[in-house]
């Protein structure tokens, strides 16, 4: 099952929107809570920085069998070294943003936490692509 | 301890619609960055936060909240009430710091 989402940038209201779809479908599939939650906290993470940073993007996410593969692609700014946003507590978010609660720098923390498998490609001015891969049965993997 | 206990324990108000009376709370969890709490917080906890603001309903979706305390006397957006109502999740206010707020319900026995 495919499903596609198109996100706006600098919209806090509605970021969430794409993660939650694909929550009620994994539910609707009976798939077991705590991978759920690894998919839907993993995607949200991606979902809000596609707000904050990237002035939206899109979502492709791709229901198979035995995994969740999901494909965040914006043309925002970029991440000029990942190694560094990588760093748990790292941030560049705007102080609206932390307001919020959002900007503590844990964002791909946890999307490292909580993917199977988690590529990003970026290029500085270019934009971002984020993928993440959740199987849904990891105990027959 | 049940979301109603919650609700008596801290005089709190709540402010959505959801039925809630016997469901139960298993843990408590402080944390007003929402990756922490989406990082750390369990299935099933009484939330305490300031946020008072429509993505706490995403979050707490996301970690099937048990409820959500907002503390010191901090407004929740009516965007955000109107999605907590959609998805089935209880929101409650209190004047209470989230300090005070933790210490009662660790009072009571929630862990």
């Amino acid at each position: 099952m495919n499903l596609h989402f198109d996100v706006e940038g600098g919209e806090f209201i509605s970021a969430g929107v794409a993660s939650s779809k694909v929550k009620k479908v994994l539910k609707q599939l009976a798939i077991q809570p705590e991978i759920i939650r690894k998919i839907s906290v993993a995607m949200y993470e991606a979902e809000i920085n596609m707000v904050i940073h990237a002035h939206g993007g899109v979502i492709d996410a791709e229901i198979m069998p035995d995994h969740v593969h999901v494909v965040l692609k914006d043309e925002g700014p970029g991440i000029e070294n990942i190694e560094l946003a990588m760093k748990a507590g790292y941030s560049t978010a705007s102080r609206l943003a932390r307001e919020m609660g959002f900007g503590a720098g844990m964002g791909l923390a946890n999307m490292k936490r909580y993917a199977d498998i988690l590529q990003i490609e970026s290029e500085p001015g270019k934009g971002t692509t984020v993928e993440i891969t959740v199987k849904l049965y990891p105990e027959q993997a | 301890m049940t979301i109603n206990d919650v609700q008596t324990i801290l005089k709190a108000t709540v402010v959505t619609q959801s039925l809630y009376e016997n469901n139960e709370v298993l843990s408590g969890f402080v944390g007003d960055l929402l990756s922490v709490v989406m990082g750390k917080a369990k299935e099933q906890c009484a939330w305490i936060t300031i946020q008072g603001h429509i993505n706490i309903i995403a979050v707490g979706t996301l970690i099937n909240v048990g409820c959500i305390i907002v503390t010191e006397g901090f407004k929740v957006d009516e965007d955000a009430i109107k999605k907590a109502n959609e998805e089935d999740i209880v929101i409650m206010t209190t004047q209470l710091s989230s300090y005070e707020a933790a210490a009662l319900l660790s009072r009571d026995g929630l862990e």
